[in-house]
């Protein structure tokens, strides 16, 4: 599992890569991406092209991430899940809250 | 630093023994002597020296032979051995380790390599101490650990089975640990012959997954006893788990509302996989999917309740089951999936033996008994059969009282009160104080929800309730029931309670009136027996289950009342 996180150039757009499982031991690794010092996005890009699994403290993860980025107000994308992925998002009806791509 | 030990010296030679013992003696350690193996040995078990100068030959029994003895009086202990030996042959170096020695000294002796492996071995000891320690540490916290997880489920167990999971029309499996993978199935008997199951799965596993389940426990219990409705404890749960569950903990969750009388299902489903309806007609397997969120994600005001709504028929089966079912693994990393599922439940002939059909089958696929397993199935059987096998008195039976009582009290629900309200809690707090009705509170509690619901559907609502004749019109009579009541603007029902009691003869009138136009009662009650249509089976419900069921001629106002006779 890494995970890498790469700011766009306005500072506005966080994008988050993630790679392998993503599970309880990317916790660490997954909050220290979105709580950089240097950055306050308007926008979180989660991408998920290299995820082979999702757990659900994965799910809770997001949700931390949710919260952080304004609840309601968060504006976060989940993009290139492959289908296992959109499963487990889709059975926990996370479509509700990320907008999932 | 230099330590002080009690060191065993075995040599035959009685100078070299003299001579051994003074150097070590002099570098300050406690010396034991021994002139052969068997006597080392002896001397080993009374006076416990904590490392030996083995010499490797020696009469009646050898270094080699006693160092083996040694070592397995010393257990787990490290009392480390030095061999001393002239000997130079590789072989004969090995055999001294091979009977356990740690090192060896050559003939002869240098005192200052002496005193550097004595303290060196010291050093292995202190570490082999501490690995023990540590060891043993570990063993006590993790026994610690279970002894607590079984007390903490002990207690659980009670909260939980407080209600139906024993019921004869409920199986389950559940694996021991389940509680601990953040599992939790409850089961209750609901006033007018219904039935709520919730099978949850927190997120994350252990302690604080556990946790979460005992509130959940006793808000299901506590709200269904006084007769919430299933929508209602479910707002509450989300409400309390919301409140209570840190950000990224949540409960995926499914509620079975199973109205035994009625033939009727409303399941929630918000995050577990899909649960499955079996009909026993033409083997149909109807999935009920995750609709929702979880328990505890969003808001109170953002929550949604919405169940959806099947007919169900004697003999339909609904299953239920945690993500640990699915999502297991197999040695290959290879997920179980649903496609095993569904062909389990294919395979499947004597409905009793499926879900021990699915467990071998899972048992199969992974090799070993998974411990975040939760399985639940419930059949649809007749109400009386249910009932009859409830545990008695959900009340507590109060003694009769002798007290006089004369009061009514009533009150009228408009539209935005009847859109949101359920008054059928707050009436049955009421008449609950009155202890001689206390043991009638199911059927009381029945009979005022039928009374209800006929006044709002039919009286405010105008719902046909011809329409739920088949299984299409169940679903849209309900459908339509939302509807009308979220757009409802005009219309009231109101409940009049009168109680009236002297000496040991008492009774309780309820009324019920509502706005609409009234009805035919007699013609309702009349109507040929139809196993869907319910509307006069509610009334002729209510007539057997009173002692008397009259009506105003404008069937406007059904009056029911309940008589007692104290046997005192």
């Amino acid at each position: 599992m890494t995970i890498s996180s790469q700011l766009s150039a306005d500072g506005q757009e966080l994008t988050i890569t993630i790679q392998g499982r993503f599970d309880f031991n990317a916790h660490q690794a997954f909050r220290d991406a979105y709580q950089r010092a240097d950055c306050t996005p308007k926008r979180y890009v989660i991408d998920l092209a290299g995820a082979t699994y999702l757990d659900s403290s994965a799910l809770g993860m997001l949700l931390l991430l949710r919260d952080h980025a304004g609840s309601d107000k968060a504006d976060i994308r989940l993009i290139n899940c492959n289908p296992d992925v959109r499963k487990v998002l889709s059975v926990s009806n996370f479509e509700q809250l990320f907008a999932i791509a | 630093m230099p330590r002080r030990l009690s060191i065993l010296i075995a040599e035959d030679g009685a100078a070299d023994r003299m001579l051994l013992a003074a150097i070590v003696g002099r570098q300050g350690h406690r010396v034991t002597t021994a002139s052969n193996g068997a006597e080392a040995v002896r001397l080993f078990e009374s006076e416990r020296p904590q490392l030996v100068l083995m010499d490797a030959l020696m009469p009646v029994m050898d270094g080699f032979e006693a160092a083996r003895q040694i070592k397995q009086l010393a257990g787990n202990e490290l009392v480390p051995i030095i061999f001393l030996t002239s000997l130079t042959e590789h072989e004969a170096l090995v055999r001294c380790l091979e009977a356990g020695g740690d090192d060896f000294l050559a003939k002869p002796y240098n005192p200052v390599i002496l005193e550097a492996k004595i303290q060196a071995m010291h050093r292995l000891r202190r570490l082999q101490a501490t690995v023990l320690e540590q060891r043993d540490l570990i063993a006590r916290r993790n026994q610690q650990l279970l002894d607590e997880q079984r007390a903490a489920k002990a207690i659980f167990d009670k909260v939980a089975h407080a209600g139906c999971l024993s019921a004869p029309n409920i199986r389950y499996r559940q694996s021991p640990r389940a509680l601990f993978n953040g599992d939790l199935l409850l089961a209750a008997h609901a006033p007018a012959g219904r039935m709520f199951v919730l099978l949850g799965d927190f997120t994350g596993h252990g302690l604080p997954a556990a946790i979460g389940a005992m509130p959940l426990a006793e808000t299901f219990y506590g709200m269904t006893a006084k007769g919430y409705s299933s929508g209602e404890i479910l707002c509450e749960l989300n409400a309390k788990l919301k409140l209570i569950l840190p950000v990224e903990m949540f409960c995926c969750a499914a509620l079975l509302d199973i109205n035994l009388k009625q033939g009727m299902l409303r399941v929630w489903n918000g995050g577990l996989p899909d649960g499955y309806l079996l009909r026993a007609a033409e083997g149909e397997r109807l999935p009920l999917r995750s609709r929702h969120l979880p328990l505890g994600v969003l808001d109170a005001l953002q929550f949604d309740d919405s169940f959806e709504t099947l007919p169900l028929a004697i003999g339909d089966r609904l299953l239920l089951m945690s993500d640990g079912v699915l999502e297991s693994t197999s040695a290959d990393d290879e997920l179980f999936g649903e496609q095993r599922l569904l062909a389990v439940m294919d395979a499947n002939t004597e409905p009793s033996a499926l879900l021990d059909e699915i467990q071998a089958a899972l048992h199969d696929f992974h090799g070993q008994i998974l411990d975040d397993l939760s399985l639940v199935e419930v059949n649809m059987i007749e109400a009386e059969d249910a009932v009859a096998a409830q545990s008695p008195a959900v009340f507590p039976l109060g003694a009769p009282e002798l007290r006089a009582r004369d009061w009514s009290a009533s009150f009228e629900l408009r539209p935005s009160s009847l859109r949101q309200y359920n008054p059928l809690p707050m009436t049955m707090q009421l008449l609950l104080q009155i202890s001689p009705l206390r043991h009638r509170a199911g059927t009381i509690y029945t009979v005022l929800t039928e009374l209800y619901a006929n006044a709002l559907e039919h009286g405010v609502l105008l719902l046909d309730s011809s329409m739920k004749c088949d299984a299409n019109g169940f679903a849209n009579y309900y459908q339509e029931r939302q509807r009308r009541l979220g757009e409802l603007t005009e219309g009231s029902v109101s409940i009049e309670l009168s109680v009236k009691s002297e000496e040991t003869r008492g009774y309780l009138r309820i009324a019920v009136r509502d706005s609409g136009p009234g009805f035919d009662v007699q013609r309702a009650l009349d109507q040929q027996y139809c196993a869907g249509c319910l509307g006069g089976r509610g009334l002729r419900m209510i007539r057997q289950m009173s002692e008397r069921f009259y009506w105003e001629p404008d069937g406007k106002v059904l009056n029911v009342e309940f008589h007692w006779a104290a046997h005192a």
